[in-house]
């Protein structure tokens, strides 16, 4: 099989974007990830959204998109996997490319959240867990997450603030990201005196919901254009794997089952083992979501994945470089765009590109993207490859 | 509206019927006809009895539309005595602190306005204290 390599890559800053429209959002994106990858003509346009039939009432952003994009003509089409939407339009992109039946493919990542506010943007939120049997209790997707914090918590013994290095981590780091929502470090201090959301979860283990987009070209090795300016990445590993979709439904509930089940299907076709992974972009959407991916993962022993953000190990310079661009906390949770984020994020450290930020090094990054609590997990291996 | 939803529901919202596996006499809640423990069809309907523990709860302050109004709130992962574990609203509590373990027991309430004033009212389970613990 022919490499998959990122030809492309584009964002917008992740931010609230009153005055531009999801498909202008999209387009931003879209024109420099083209611009960047020499001007090579996408075949199809894979588009990871979560919500804009709910958010915006506008679905069939496949043909929406192409069309502003001036693309019209080519295959294009949403993928949906809640949080993980972006995961999810990216696989689909690497396969068409992988199968060879598309030769240069556009992965786009959009969201628009501040058509809507507050207590509908909820609603909206909620409609990615199981309707009949947990959103018609009144739950969302952060009480979901409450809810797993307090047993972790309980089981586990977890002092007050235990999970404080995620936000710690993911805000010193959203500082060197321009295109990151929050560029300011927080101090220990302003996580102990956050306001609690849906206790134990206060306001700075909840990743922000924000608008955004992110794009990618994908090609296979030897259809880059002649003189590609950058430094070659190739996707080599990726996978899918479902859980339960209701929390409730699962044997245990304090393991993501299918963080470790993509992650290690992803590495295995890639052909490393974990030590060999130098940064690794989780999906927190809450605090409590990345210390378990870490678990499930195998960076820590289950029940200690809030002590490597504790002592450290996830910083830049630690065991395990975690949200090396800031993450969904810092940077901002765009919905459908995160895992489109992720990528464009993995791809700018592996060219070494990454300024302040840079992991030095780096040739392999593990992304994971999750649909709510991991009921969707969807893993890529980005590599640096020799040009 | 939702009405021919809710409608369906109606058996768990209101007595908490779900399943039993013929094959391996796993307790299925809610009804699903594939066997989550031994994967072959289940359609035997089974009553809960609906008695069970806190396995975990959050209190909600921001709610989504429709359950604003009731904010703040709790809610909990129940796990029921014949097994399975079911998401519910907490009720009833008064002054007392809830704690992993406490047991709880079904109770049938309100749970919000589908749509507006004149919008259907749907009624489901929740939790409250166990009254009588042996």
């Amino acid at each position: 099989m022919s490499d998959v390599v990122i030809a492309g890559i584009g964002q917008t800053k992740v931010g609230e974007h009153w005055e531009i429209s999801l498909r202008e959002l999209a387009f931003n994106a879209i024109r420099d990830a083209v611009k960047d990858s020499g001007g090579l003509k996408p075949q199809a346009l894979f588009i990871g959204n979560m919500l804009a039939p709910n958010l915006s009432n506008q679905a069939h952003l496949g043909t929406l998109i192409a069309e502003y994009a001036g693309l019209t003509g080519i295959e294009a089409m949403t993928f949906e996997a809640a949080g993980a939407s972006g995961g999810a339009a990216l696989r689909q992109g690497y396969l068409s490319i992988a199968s060879g039946m598309v030769d240069a493919a556009l992965v786009v990542g959009v969201e628009k959240f501040t058509d809507k506010v507050g207590p509908e943007v909820d609603a909206a939120l909620a409609t990615t867990s199981d309707t009949d049997f947990e959103a018609v209790q009144g739950v969302t997707p952060a009480s979901q997450a409450a809810l797993l914090m307090q047993r972790y918590m309980h089981e586990y013994q977890v002092p007050c603030n235990g999970f404080a290095g995620f936000a710690l981590t993911a805000h010193a780091n959203g500082t060197g990201n321009p295109w990151a929502m929050y560029r300011k470090a927080i101090k220990p201090e302003t996580y102990a005196k956050a306001e609690m959301v849906n206790d134990p979860l206060n306001l700075f283990d909840i990743a922000p919901n924000a608008d955004g987009a992110a794009a990618l070209v994908l090609t296979r090795r030897e259809l880059l254009p002649t003189g590609f300016a950058h430094a070659l990445v190739k996707v080599s590993g990726s996978a899918s794997a479902t859980d339960t979709l209701a929390l409730h439904d699962r044997k245990d509930i304090l393991w993501f089952e299918t963080a470790g089940l993509s992650a290690n299907k992803a590495m295995k076709q890639a052909g490393i083992v974990l030590d060999q992974i130098n940064f690794f972009e989780y999906h927190d959407m809450f605090s409590i979501y990345a210390a378990l991916q870490l678990e499930a993962v195998g960076f820590a022993v289950k029940g200690q994945g809030w002590k490597l953000a504790a002592d450290n190990e996830i910083a830049l310079k630690g065991k395990i470089p975690c949200a090396t661009m800031g993450g969904l906390k810092a940077r901002g949770f765009a919905g459908g765009a995160t895992g489109v984020y992720q990528a464009v994020e993995a791809a700018t450290q592996l060219r070494n590109q990454a300024g302040t930020n840079q992991i030095v090094n780096a040739k392999y990054g593990l992304i994971q993207s999750l649909g709510g609590p991991a009921s969707t997990a969807i893993s890529h291996v980005f590599e640096r490859v020799q040009a | 509206m939702e009405i021919p939803r809710h409608w369906r529901l109606k058996q768990q919202r209101y007595s908490l019927m779900g399943e039993v596996c013929p094959h391996c006499d796993h307790k299925i809640f809610p009804p699903r006809d594939v066997c989550p423990n031994c994967g072959r069809e289940a359609k035997e309907a089974y009553a809960f009895s609906g008695k069970g523990e806190v396995y975990s709860y959050s209190t909600i302050y921001e709610a989504p539309s429709g359950y604003d109004a009731n904010a703040p709130y709790t809610v909990a992962i129940v796990k029921l005595e014949e097994g399975p574990m079911i998401t519910a609203q907490l009720t009833d509590l008064g002054d007392q602190a809830v704690e992993i373990g406490m047991p709880v027991e079904m109770v049938t309430r309100k749970m919000r306005n589908d749509g507006d004033e004149r919008g259907l009212i749907v009624y489901g389970y929740k939790f409250r204290p166990r009254l009588s613990v042996q």
